[in-house]
């Protein structure tokens, strides 16, 4: 598809700045547009009360469920059930947080907001780059509630400040590279229902079959080698390690390299999509 | 005088579990500075057609140029030149009006200052100053469609393709649009817009185009596509078949086309209402029959499919066939209550 830089003529007297076909101004307008709908995806975020409740509300409900009615069941050698479990929280909650990057898409799709988009002269990849950049910053939030709630029921990080940041940022890596897959998700939907009952069995066996909130020994053998090396464990086993002690090396390189191929397979995945999408 | 937009034999065909010929070799011109009507039912290819020329879909084959610049090869400058407002008010929800109006008036690079400042004026002209710092999901469908007109209209676009603006609207609303849409044009704005409504058609359009199954199947201004029709619908319910054909025969010589038999009631297009209903009375009278109901209209755009093609509008929806007869009986329902009828009168 053409885009706004394959322009040659000088557009006539627009009362706009005129399409320019120089890369700087490109790349500028393409980071300006990136802006915009970024702040528009933030603002939409505080004004519907399922997305803060997917954002906010439930990752705290998730902490108090498994520090007080599970935790107990759950035993966790070498350090407290919460220290164990909030890496985890952490992963799940910026996991079902992609959710919403499904949704939001199917949303613009379905309500023609993607067309109008499509209509103007903006930069074709700020729609995408956009929204999952709002997920970044919404991610960002989501984390610092979710580290107060956690230090509030006894979560006591061992390693200290730049470790535990660390960890956070490697996080934060892993949910963008998530987020361009629900992004494809969400424009392969034809509504926004459709878009989060496709997202939802993609998310629980990888959440749940995972690290996060049960330690891999007490899982069947069998389910035991998927669970280890699967990118969502393998994020939390590294995480935790950086929160609270234990080898970090080999697991941030693992979660590291995962992020890396979610980017390099989902992006011009969902940009394929966008594309295509009529 | 030079085209402002033109569309030469475009394609499109979308495949998938139904093929669908949505455009199959639609060619039309508009002169700059005009009102152009696309016409046609539900499924005749009017949105497909706004979406090639806006940029968004691409054809399979022909060519579509606005201001001479062709829609595939310029596309980011074409869109930097048209304003498009579409039938499902693409507005976001979320954002209040002027939050909306700043973003698109951004998204077309314009200056911070300028779209502050256009904004303002948009929302004061549009009547939507007092909810302009309310979400949209808030407002009403008529401030919703003047809203995403507004939008449409942030950049100042030379080209302004409106997607059945009013459909779904109820008449005051849709007269207001219709007041905004007829002062933009006293601006010397082109304006591409498609309906469903003949009477809209009819207000707006300088010219116009009818479509049938991505074809089209006439075009010309709206008087000489009425007087083709005839100038109105009369409209006469019996209480029984045989009084139906009867009557159907008595009006034959009224009308400017066969009258038609749809049950028990017979339509007829005629050029003089208040003459012709007279003279259908006193037949009816001379013949002893008594009608149940009895109204001049004005012609719906199923009217002029039916003077066009012999056959009533109906929807391109490939579902099942029930979903089918419903919509186009939704569809028929609606063209009729859209008609506005000039006198109703029971009779019995």
């Amino acid at each position: 598809m053409t885009t706004t830089a394959a322009t040659t003529i000088t557009a006539p007297s627009v009362s706009g700045a005129p399409p320019s076909d120089s890369l700087p101004s490109t790349l500028r307008w393409a980071v300006s547009d990136t802006f915009t709908i970024t702040k528009r995806n933030l603002i939409a975020l505080t004004r519907i009360p399922e997305a803060l409740f997917f954002s906010a509300v439930q990752p705290i409900m998730f902490v108090l469920l498994f520090v007080y009615v599970f935790g107990g069941a759950i035993k966790t050698p070498g350090s407290s059930y919460v220290n164990y479990l909030m890496p985890g929280v952490f992963v799940q909650t910026v996991a079902f947080g992609a959710v919403s990057t499904s949704i939001g898409l199917a949303e613009d799709l379905q309500k023609g907001l993607i067309e109008r988009f499509r209509a103007l002269p903006m930069a074709r990849s700020a729609v995408l780059v956009g929204r999952t950049t709002a997920d970044v910053a919404r991610n960002i939030a989501v984390v610092v509630i979710v580290t107060v709630v956690g230090l509030m029921v006894g979560f006591r990080p061992t390693t200290g400040v730049v470790p535990y940041v660390a960890g956070v940022l490697l996080i934060l890596l892993f949910a963008y590279g998530l987020s361009w897959g629900f992004a494809f998700i969400g424009l392969s939907a034809s509504n926004a229902e459709t878009a989060q009952v496709m997202s939802f069995p993609i998310l629980f066996p990888l959440v749940f079959v995972s690290s996060a909130f049960v330690p891999l020994n007490q899982m069947p053998s069998w389910m035991q080698g998927f669970a280890t090396y699967q990118p969502f464990s393998v994020t939390i086993t590294a995480c935790r390690a950086l929160m609270t002690g234990g080898p970090t090396a080999t697991w941030v390189i693992q979660s590291l390299a995962w992020t890396l191929g979610f980017l390099v397979v989902l992006v011009p995945l969902a940009s394929w999509k966008y594309r295509t999408r009529t | 005088m030079p085209y402002a937009i033109e569309a030469e034999s475009l394609q499109k065909t979308f495949t998938g579990k139904h093929e669908v010929h949505a455009l199959d070799g639609v060619t039309f011109n508009v002169e700059e500075g005009t009102v152009f009507g696309l016409l046609g039912p539900n499924g005749s290819g009017k949105t497909t057609a706004v979406r090639v020329l806006t940029t968004i879909l691409k054809p399979d084959s022909g060519t579509a140029r606005v201001l001479g610049h062709d829609v595939g090869k310029h596309a980011g400058l074409v869109r930097s030149l048209i304003g498009l407002a579409g039938q499902y008010a693409a507005v976001d929800e979320n954002l209040t009006g002027r939050e909306n109006l700043r973003m698109v008036g951004k998204l077309n690079h314009l200056p911070t200052a300028y779209v502050v400042s256009r904004a303002e004026d948009l929302l004061d002209q549009f009547n939507l100053a007092d909810a302009a710092d309310r979400p949209l999901k808030t407002y009403s469908g008529g401030m919703r469609r003047r809203l995403d007109l507004a939008a449409a209209l942030v950049a100042r676009p030379t080209v302004l393709f409106l997607d059945e603006p009013t459909t779904g609207l109820d008449p005051q609303s849709r007269n207001d649009l219709w007041e905004v849409i007829e002062s933009l044009v006293g601006g010397g704005t082109t304006v591409l817009l498609t309906t469903q409504y003949l009477e809209e058609a009819d207000r707006l359009a300088d010219t116009l185009a009818v479509l049938d199954h991505g074809r089209v199947i006439a075009e010309g201004t709206p008087t000489e596509l009425k007087a083709d029709l005839g100038a109105t619908v009369l409209e006469v319910g019996l209480d029984s078949l045989e009084h139906a054909n009867g009557t159907a025969d008595l009006f034959a010589a009224l009308g400017t086309h066969t009258p038609t038999v749809n049950g028990t009631v017979v339509e007829v297009t005629v050029d003089n209402g208040p003459a012709s209903a007279m003279a259908g009375l006193r037949s009816l009278d001379r013949a002893g029959i008594v009608p149940t109901a009895f109204t001049l209209r004005e012609p719906s755009l199923d009217d002029v499919f039916l003077s066009l093609t012999g056959r009533r509008t109906e929807d391109e929806t490939k579902s099942t066939e029930d979903e089918t007869t419903s919509k186009r009986r939704r569809a028929r329902r609606r063209a009729a209550e859209d008609a506005m009828p000039i006198v109703t009168g029971e009779l019995s």
